[in-house]
């Protein structure tokens, strides 16, 4: 090396620009474009992250079909199941989106981001905007099988699909954020995510009805987040179906609290309210560490 | 202005007083090492200045901003390359740096130039669009290198920079940041195991027990350790020894501790009356100059596994 290889570009000025807004939309960017880089570069897994409702739909739900026979009435059970499996593979793929941020943490590179003069909550609010673009990105996908299983299909439906699964994707990465946030190391959070995810998902009337549930069940699966996103997306693909009132009722029966029917504009306001309150909490715990 | 102050700074962690009371200030435009056995604080204060830590008594400024008070004008102003890699190694290197020009909020129209100037500074040039993956130890480290100068930092600081990497590496690290004080304005504040590293800095502090135990040029603490060895060989050692009652005997012949070696030999020829066949001076080294100060060899030091855990903790 000699000083002659050298640029000749002069030593570039400290200029020190006011923390403005563009600042730190410009660190959000970043955060999510990092992100997204690394989704494309590692396409095995966001491949194999879709083999999972392959199983659910085809497999499980073509097996399941035989036995269930004529339950589920004139419509085919894969059809009543798909919103379910649509809404389960969006919490896999964004929790396991969130849980990138204890990969960054083990390997150094959050050290980087947290070392830089932005805020905290902009790491964390890129990190789940590229959570929610990758889940819904993945989500756009699984919509495709939905044709293979007699969804009836129009274009209102898909834009409806899209924008609830991108809410949702957004809420549960907040979630997914608040929980990981203070952990170090990454077989912690396999763990954890392992004894989550199931339940989340059993626990959501993603898979099965919400009428004639035992009442533990039926208050449980009230409780959980993902119920009040499973429901308009199942709600919005049966308003596309022809049924008689009482194969609706019992597939597909309003969501209630104490009788009451909760309008599906609340059950999606709710969904938002939740991803906010749990990106709070995410912020509040990513500043807690050091 | 000095790049660095120190008025007073303290840290405890509940109980345990990591600093207690630190008083120094680092000079615009020179090298500083930082020395210190684990466990003395020095890992700590360096997080004050960063920022990454809150101090808990005193005040230090850093490029002449308040690291508490004025926390994101500090880390505009400095670079950092920590001992564990925080690159992005699925990443390639220019999309390393531009990441942290964005963090960073540089302005647009200066991140192409400075890009290709930092890397080829440090002789990356040619593989900025290789992933960091396939670089070696080296040129991970010299790329570090590179992102942390990519904002034009005021002050650099470098945590054990050459640290794991063999010996003609270290070389290379080390000529890259002497070429770097002749191209940029910049203060660099490093800490280094490494004792024959410490003597590129233009001045030394070391801290033991949170406290800093000394400060000046690498000559001038040598200097205060004291005395030179002299080592002769001759041909009647019996004589010889009983003429010099302070000298001993050892493996490698006679040894003499005096304070000025070089005016002592051509006397100890005239006078000694024995024929000397041969003659070698040693200087203390920083390694001695450490010892007298912190009772350790850093030798010693670095492989303490009595690490206290909540400093272990801490470098996460």
């Amino acid at each position: 090396m000699t000083a002659s290889s050298m640029g000749s570009a002069p030593v570039a000025g400290v200029v020190v620009p006011p923390r403005t807004l563009s600042l730190d939309l410009r660190a959000i960017k970043v955060v999510v474009q990092r992100d997204l880089i690394r989704t494309y570069q590692d396409r095995t897994r966001f491949i194999s992250q879709l083999i999972q409702p392959v199983l659910f739909l085809f497999v499980l739900g073509s097996g399941l079909s035989s036995l269930t026979g004529s339950a589920t009435g004139p419509i085919d059970l894969r059809t009543f199941m798909f919103p379910g499996i649509l809404a389960t593979s969006t919490l896999f793929t964004a929790m396991f989106s969130a849980m990138s941020i204890v990969w960054d943490r083990e390997f150094g590179f959050l050290r980087e981001m947290l070392v830089a003069p932005v805020r905290r909550s902009s790491i964390i609010l890129g990190k789940a905007l590229a959570g929610a673009t990758i889940a819904t990105a993945q989500g756009s996908i699984v919509l495709i099988l939905g044709a293979f299983v007699h969804v009836p299909f129009t274009s209102g439906l898909v834009v409806t699909l899209v924008a609830e699964v991108f809410l949702l994707s957004f809420t549960l990465t907040a979630f997914g954020l608040a929980i990981v946030a203070r952990i170090t190391q990454v077989q912690t959070v396999m763990g954890l995510m392992q004894m989550l995810l199931l339940p989340l998902s059993f626990l959501s009337g993603a898979l099965y009805p919400l009428s004639n549930l035992p009442t533990w069940l039926s208050i449980v699966v009230r409780f959980n987040p993902l119920t009040y996103a499973v429901h308009p997306v199942r709600t919005a693909v049966f308003a596309q179906l022809t049924l008689p009132d009482a194969v609706r009722q019992r597939l597909n029966p309003p969501l209630t609290w104490f009788g009451w029917d909760v309008p599906t504009g609340l059950q999606l306001g709710l969904v938002f309210a939740m991803g906010a309150a749990l990106m709070l909490v995410a912020i509040r715990q990513f500043q807690k560490v050091e | 202005m000095n790049a660095v102050e120190v008025r007073g700074l303290k840290k405890s962690y509940g109980q345990v007083e990591a600093v207690r009371g630190v008083d120094f200030e680092v000079r615009t435009g020179e090298t500083f090492g930082f020395l210190g056995p684990n466990g003395a604080g020095k890992s700590t204060t360096i997080k004050i200045l960063c920022t990454l830590a809150k101090a808990t008594g005193g005040s230090a400024t850093v490029a002449g901003f308040d690291v508490t008070k004025q926390r994101d004008q500090v880390r505009r102003h400095i670079g950092l390359v920590f001992q564990d890699t925080t690159l992005d190694t699925y990443l390639t290197a220019e999309l390393n740096l531009r990441f942290h020009a964005e963090l960073y909020g540089m302005p647009r129209d200066l991140v192409a130039p400075r890009l290709e100037q930092v890397l080829k500074m440090v002789g990356l040039w040619d593989r900025k669009d290789s992933k960091v993956l396939t670089f070696s130890g080296g040129m991970k480290r010299r790329l570090e290198i590179a992102r942390g100068l990519m904002h034009s930092p005021r002050v650099l600081f470098l945590d054990e920079p050459t640290v794991g990497l063999d010996p003609q590496t270290r070389a290379s690290i080390w000529e890259y940041i002497h070429e770097l004080r002749q191209q940029e304005e910049i203060t660099i504040f490093l800490t280094t195991h490494y004792m024959d590293e410490a003597e590129h800095c233009d001045r030394i502090a070391i801290m033991d027990n949170g406290g800093l135990v000394a400060l000046d040029t690498p000559a001038a603490l040598k200097a205060s350790v004291g005395t030179d060895r002299v080592t002769i060989q001759t041909a009647d050692d019996e004589e010889a020894l009983r003429r010099l009652p302070d000298a001993i005997q050892t493996g490698e012949g006679i040894v003499l501790s005096v304070p000025d070696g070089e005016g002592y030999v051509p006397k100890l020829f005239a006078e000694l009356g024995v024929p000397i066949t041969s003659v070698s001076i040693s200087k203390p080294s920083l390694d001695d100059v450490f010892l007298s100060y912190t009772g350790r060899t850093i030798r010693d030091s670095e492989v303490n596994p009595g690490m206290p855990a909540f400093f272990a903790a801490m470098r996460r």
